[in-house]
């Protein structure tokens, strides 16, 4: 048995109106790595921000080394030993990774440059990561700034280091790298922190799995001992049989029919090489690629997101012009883009502007919709999605990412499109909406909707598509198809590439 | 019940504005008791608040222009005066040159003085949106220019504007006891109104201003919305010099609505607006220029020398700035909380209609203060 370092027993924090943690007991040993695990809004946030000083326990005790200590701000917990390394990287880009690595940090008023970067070499070598010292940050990829954030950290002498979503933006190379620091740490004596969506991972990595629920500890576990399902219905309170459930539906035949959506040769000033793609009536499909291969920039041609450099498109065999956002709109397309915080939420704006602003916009600039007719397309919609907000004129960024992503998914159904492009809807939201969305999508195409979805979980593509377009280095490399899918053939055919697979 | 509670949180936007108005007014009150007085003279009011509202219209329509373009360009247009100067030195040119004045000649040398208007925004808006220059380097060149441009357009004179119906619209028209001015004012105002309920603008400049590229990919071009912004903006500015020029009856190149787009700056900040962009209040705005105004003139009756004035208002907008800053205004908050909580558990041993008042009052100024 390992020592503990840090130990908390007891913790209660409220809010106005809400009680975010309840006698939360949380036990952190030296040497491991423990997945804090929960859904959105069951209080991890609120335990991380006490244990790095941002909120002020109500109750409680905080017991680190044997001590009772108390963290007035996050300088305060920093120096106590607790590093924290956030999903959006607190870096300066524009700095050299040295330089990022040391900022702030020295009382001298003078850089000594040599003296900075030779530490820097060193560290980055000793961890593995593959950056130069005086190389610029922004000229590293995400996974390297985020080690890059993590060298920072546990350069401060960190005991306890805390990882919240490190991965969401990563891919496998990317993360399997950084699981591989991870371990290099956790081997120095580290306590790690691992917050994430990503279940899988959590088995990967973790030793230990502490699990909330609506700001109560659910219970602690041994990561051996606790099957995936388990842990799932423990986040989520209830049997999970949902999952399971879910059934694709084989593809329409109504292959006499002309396709909803036709392009030819499309491409894009975002690079994608010349491609085609159909969707029918009906029609879930997916484009399956690595992170970076291409799948985003692909649908974005279709929505003309990205300058359009050529092709052509159809829409229901009619030959159309779609130049703009709005001009595929205007055909009945819809896109859920991939970066929901860039280029989806309207973040200062309430939840009902967000709602109906796709569709205000095809309706013009000058027919706005009624104050009594967008609340009512607001009010259908955040029932019939389950949009958990204190009231329409709540700013959205006060919402959940979950629900967020579900008013971004409103504001396309409110265009009722024939054609709706989600790229990624899933990503940073707990599993019970990313449940909800899945059962969504196989629920709309039933109605008749064509849809493609994108997601950088194999499993989630498997259980809604019925085909699967493959993309490797931004070009289309083939195609699968079938009710009965594994991962495997998914990783088989973006590892080959090249050959056309289809299986029945 | 909740139709007022929607309408209290409107408030509490304007608690800054409407604050100040009421700091300055105190201040009157104390000064002389007679701030409110009105009087007639030749069948018109007169007094402090006539003269104020008399005195702002410029700074009110500007600032409404400001409050948009700093909305969707995330910027401040500083030539408004200047464009203000050239588009009222096209309107003089037009009048004086038409032969005989009638109302004909001023409302087509007020319509040509719009194109001008127009046409400086275009300007403006296409470095902006086009260019990608930032909006206070892109009017930089007129602000810089444009009195030069009018004083061309003066063919270095400063001509004088004199004719019944210039001075009936800078000052009264017999018969109607409010100003001109403020007359065209409230119609602008009514105007801007109309627009805002019957188009889109207001959502579109916001989703522009908040996140241009989310707003791109729901149809929305931010480009046009930020050229037109500062179309507004230039139409807003041919407003204004029309009321200028006719107010001062001589169009004088290098003194008309000097150094104007600081006050309407202030005025868009102290309407509770975000001098980064976003979303909007134009009531705000328009509160903050009359406040403006009369913070001026409030200068002027505690009698501070001309000369001085200015650093009174520097000295007023700084405490102003600071009470009204997110750092004070959390800290205020929190005491209103512990004083409610105080006052609560006070009541809670001595329940009394009155102390229940108390209560209340001290919950309607807490959520103010939010």
């Amino acid at each position: 048995m390992s020592e503990n370092i840090l130990k908390m027993e007891g913790i209660s924090k409220s809010f106005p109106g809400v009680k975010a943690l309840h006698n939360v007991d949380f036990v952190l040993r030296k040497g491991e790595i423990h997945a804090l695990m929960g859904e959105n809004g069951a209080g991890k946030s609120t335990l991380i921000k006490i244990i790095t000083g941002v909120y002020q326990k109500d109750a409680g005790q905080i017991i680190l080394d044997g001590r009772p200590v108390l963290f007035k701000s996050p300088q305060d917990a920093q120096n106590k030993g607790i590093g924290t390394v956030f999903q959006e990287i607190a870096l300066c880009p524009n700095l050299t990774v040295a330089e990022n690595m040391f900022i702030g940090r020295s009382q001298n008023p003078f850089v000594q440059w040599k003296q900075m970067n030779a530490k820097a070499a060193q560290m980055l070598s000793s961890l593995g990561i593959p950056a130069s010292p005086t190389q610029e940050l922004s000229s590293c990829s995400i996974a390297v700034q985020q080690m890059i954030a993590i060298a920072r950290a546990v350069d401060m002498d960190c005991k306890i280091l805390i990882l919240d979503e490190p991965t969401s933006s990563l891919d496998e190379d990317e993360v399997k790298k950084l699981f591989e620091l991870m371990r290099e740490l956790k081997g120095r004596g580290v306590g790690i922190i691992f917050i994430t969506h990503f279940i899988d991972q959590v088995y990967e990595i973790s030793d230990r799995i502490t699990v909330l629920r609506n700001g109560e500890l659910i219970g602690e576990y041994q990561t051996a001992a606790l099957p995936q399902i388990e842990l799932i219905s423990k986040m989520m309170g209830k049997a999970l049989s949902d999952v399971s459930k879910i059934k694709k539906q084989e593809p329409l035949k109504s292959d006499s029919s002309v396709p909803v959506f036709e392009a030819m040769t499309l491409s894009s000033a975002a690079g994608v090489r010349p491609f085609n793609f159909t969707i029918q009536k009906g029609e879930v499909n997916g484009f399956a690629g690595l992170l970076g291969s291409g799948r985003s920039e692909s649908v974005r041609a279709i929505f003309a997101a990205d300058k359009v450099t050529g092709g052509e498109v159809k829409m229901k065999g009619k030959r159309v012009k779609i130049k703009t956002p709005l001009n595929a709109m205007k055909q009945g397309i819809g896109y859920l883009p991939e970066d929901r915080k860039g280029d989806g939420i309207i973040a200062e704006l309430s939840v009902r502007d967000n709602i109906i602003l796709a569709l205000q916009v095809m309706k013009g600039f000058f027919r706005p919709l009624s104050r009594k007719q967008a609340e009512e397309f607001s009010n259908q919609y955040i029932e019939k999605l389950s949009i958990k907000t204190p009231s329409i004129d709540t700013p959205i960024k006060s919402l959940s990412g979950g629900n967020q992503q579900k008013v971004i998914l409103a504001r396309w159904l409110l265009t009722h499109p024939m054609f709706l492009i989600l790229d990624e809807p899933t990503r940073g939201i707990d599993v019970g909406t990313k449940v909800e969305i899945q059962k969504l999508v196989l629920g709309l195409a039933e109605e008749g909707m064509s849809l493609t979805f994108i997601s950088s979980e194999i499993d989630e593509m498997l259980r809604t598509c019925s085909r699967m377009i493959v993309i490797k280095d931004r070009e289309i490399v083939g195609e699968l198809s079938g009710m009965n899918l594994t991962e495997h053939d998914v990783m088989q055919a973006i590892a080959q590439g090249g050959e056309r697979i289809c299986q029945g | 019940m909740p139709r007022l509670k929607a309408n209290l949180s409107h408030l509490s936007h304007l608690f800054l504005p409407l604050s100040v108005l009421l700091i300055l007014i105190v201040i009157n009150l104390v000064k002389g008791a007679d701030y409110f007085s009105i009087t007639m003279v030749n069948g018109a009011f007169y007094g402090n608040i006539p003269n104020i509202l008399f005195g702002a219209s410029e700074l009110v329509i500007l600032s409404i222009g400001m409050a948009l373009v700093t909305a969707a360009s995330q910027g401040q247009d500083i030539s408004i005066g200047e464009n203000a100067t050239i588009t009222s030195a096209v309107f003089v040119l037009f009048v004086l040159n038409a032969g005989e004045v009638t109302l004909f000649t001023i409302l087509a040398g007020f319509l040509i003085s719009c194109v001008a208007g127009l046409v400086i925004g275009a300007f403006n808006g296409a470095l902006v949106s086009v260019f990608k220059v930032q909006p206070m380097v892109a009017t930089l060149i007129l602000f810089m220019g444009g009195r030069s441009i009018a004083f061309m357009i003066d063919g270095k004179l400063s001509p004088i504007l004199a004719n019944d119906i210039s001075n009936q619209i800078g000052t009264v028209i017999p018969g109607v006891p409010i100003q001109t001015p403020t007359i065209l004012t409230a119609v602008f105002i009514a105007i801007v109104a109309v627009v805002l309920k019957t188009t889109n603008l207001r959502l579109y400049v916001e989703a522009v201003g908040i996140n241009p590229s989310a707003a791109r990919l729901n149809g929305i071009n931010p480009k046009k919305i930020i050229f037109l912004t500062f179309l507004i903006m230039g139409f807003c500015a041919a407003v204004a010099g029309f009321i200028a020029v006719n107010k001062a009856g001589r169009h004088d190149s290098v003194n008309l609505l000097k150094f104007i787009m600081m006050d309407a700056i202030l005025a868009v900040a102290i309407g509770g607006n975000s001098l980064s962009g976003g979303k909007f209040n134009l009531t705000g705005s328009i509160i903050g220029a009359y406040t403006i105004e009369m913070l001026n003139r409030t200068l002027l009756r505690l009698e501070v020398e001309t000369e001085t004035i200015k650093a009174f208002k520097a000295v007023f907008i700084i405490i102003l700035m600071v009470i009204a800053s997110p750092v004070v205004r959390v800290f205020a908050s929190k005491v209103l909380d512990k004083a409610k909580t105080l006052v609560a558990s006070y009541s809670i041993r001595k329940i009394g209609g009155l102390n229940n008042a108390v209560v209340s009052n001290t919950d309607t100024s807490g959520k103010k203060e939010e």
